[in-house]
């Protein structure tokens, strides 16, 4: 697989690199727990990061003038574990400078089409906007937060104790429903590729130009086990810089470990990334659908209770 | 009573829920890329017996139960209560049928069974996996018949019914797996 993910790349002329797994800052989203680590060299102590994701450091390599890049590397995230979790593990990461995410999507495809041809046969390709198919499985607008609505749909789906654990948190419910009630039917043995998601979710991606209520973020499914995360990237130094200090206002309000804003990235996004998408999608899953495995135990030499 | 957080659900573990005891069955870890971690747990109602799932954002946590198998001897029906005892220390427990369930068709006096007590009384009672019981009542079997073949009906000395071969004859002992209510083999006395 890691053989033929780098001959894709070769033929397209996107440059591998390398980036740094320790560093001095760490992503904001509230969602994600990093590890720290303390680096010792006296007279410095330090406490040093070990990444969750290469994004901000390809990034800077992208304002750099890199071009198209990719990067196979392990990535952390600490209190995951579990059957598609391991808190240690492998991403595939690539920015194509100039691409689209539509560009991007034709891309991954691709890619997963020469990956899985000859191992494991893939129905057509799907393309879907997750207003479509959120109403699709609900019948729920996934833009428009009605708490009367998603709570009647709660009840009605046997899911009654989301009502007290998402309250009137839009962003809660919708990782709730689409979790539960969504996720688990996509991409029967076929790629799907959600785009369009609400603009609340937006992470790092652009808001559409034309719908200020989604964003141009994509993420992709298989046997609904989701595979990767795309976004036509965020350029804008002062919009970045924002949406990493309303993460860290989160983070102080629900007590989480303090994250350091990378200073470096909003430096660089500021002396201009150039337009691009990227995509992260995670290898032992991937390699997981391919082997036809059910635990991410099974692709990992060691997983973490044994490591 | 310890708490246990969502990391620490495992297979078998008892906690209270929704004021009942539950016992773990599966808890997986559910989180979106970018979103909320959860954890989507199978849990079984003790009282109940019935299965649910029931997701929790993750690092919730819930009490612990005070629930305990310990293995007893049955001692007998009383027609209203049937009574149990633990044989190292000679305490009873009584219990209604509607605890003792199916389990009451393949207790026989002085037999050792399993109760499930949950703060001290009762909960539930599991049979030993084999029973040896007598055959109280069967069609007599017609000679010549061998184990193959359809089998026949027996009512055995607690009142359950079983499916056997045709050549066991009324009177016999037979060993039952209650698991399954399936006859295993004769006994020989």
């Amino acid at each position: 697989m890691l053989y033929e993910i780098r001959r894709f790349f070769l033929a397209r002329d996107v440059l591998e690199v390398e980036t740094p797994l320790l560093g001095h800052c760490i992503g904001t989203d509230p969602q994600l727990a990093f590890f720290s680590t303390d680096y010792c060299s006296p007279p410095l102590q330090q406490t040093l990061f070990l990444q969750t994701s290469p994004e901000f450091a390809m990034k800077r390599l992208l304002a750099a003038g890199s071009g198209s890049i990719y990067q196979i590397c392990k990535a952390f995230r600490n209190g995951e574990s579990g059957r598609f979790h391991n808190p240690e593990f492998t991403l595939l990461e690539w920015y194509r400078v100039d691409f689209t995410l539509s560009q991007l999507m034709d891309e991954i495809d691709d890619l997963i089409t020469v990956l899985f041809a000859g191992r494991m046969p893939l129905q057509a390709t799907q393309r879907v906007s997750y207003q479509d198919v959120f109403y699709q499985y609900t019948g729920l607008n996934p833009l428009v937060f009605s708490y009367q609505e998603y709570c009647a749909y709660a009840l009605a789906h046997e899911i009654p104790e989301a009502v007290s654990i998402c309250g009137d948190d839009h962003p809660l419910w919708l990782d709730f429903i689409f979790s539960h009630k969504v996720q688990p039917f996509l991409g029967e043995n076929a790629l799907c590729m959600v785009y369009g998601y609400p603009a609340c979710q937006s992470s790092l991606a652009r808001i559409n130009e034309y719908n200020s209520q989604i964003t141009d973020r994509v993420e992709i499914f298989i046997n609904g086990i989701e595979l990767g995360n795309g976004f036509y990237e965020l350029c804008d130094a002062i919009e970045q810089n924002r949406r990493f200090d309303d993460e860290i206002a989160i983070r102080q309000q629900r007590n989480l470990p303090v994250s350091i804003k990378d200073k470096h990235l909003i430096a660089a996004l500021e002396a201009g990334l150039p337009e691009c998408s990227g995509i992260a999608i995670g290898l032992d899953r991937l390699l997981m659908v391919l082997s036809k495995r059910d635990l991410i135990d099974d692709v990992l030499s060691f997983a973490i209770h044994r490591a | 009573m310890a708490v246990y957080s969502t990391n620490e659900f495992k297979a078998g573990l008892k906690v209270m829920l929704d004021n009942d005891p539950c016992a773990i069955i599966e808890n997986e870890f559910v989180k979106p890329g970018k979103g909320q971690a959860f954890n989507r747990v199978k849990i079984r109602n003790l009282k109940t017996g019935r299965v649910i799932e029931r997701t929790f954002k993750s690092g919730e946590s819930l009490e612990g139960a005070d629930v305990v198998d310990v293995a007893m001897q049955y001692l007998y029906n009383d027609g209203q209560f049937r009574h149990f005892m633990v044989p190292d220390t000679f305490e009873q427990y009584q219990t209604d049928e509607k605890v003792v369930g199916d389990a009451g068709k393949w207790l026989k006096d002085q037999d050792s069974c399993t109760v499930t007590l949950w703060n001290d009384s009762p909960l539930a009672v599991t049979p030993a996996n084999f029973v040896e019981l007598a055959i109280v009542e069967t069609d007599p079997g017609v000679r010549g018949d061998t184990s193959g073949g359809g089998g026949k009906p027996a009512t055995l000395e607690t009142g359950a019914v079983v499916r056997v071969p045709l050549f066991v004859q009324q009177g016999e002992v037979i060993k039952v797996d209650t698991r399954t209510g399936e006859y295993i083999s004769r006994v020989k006395e």
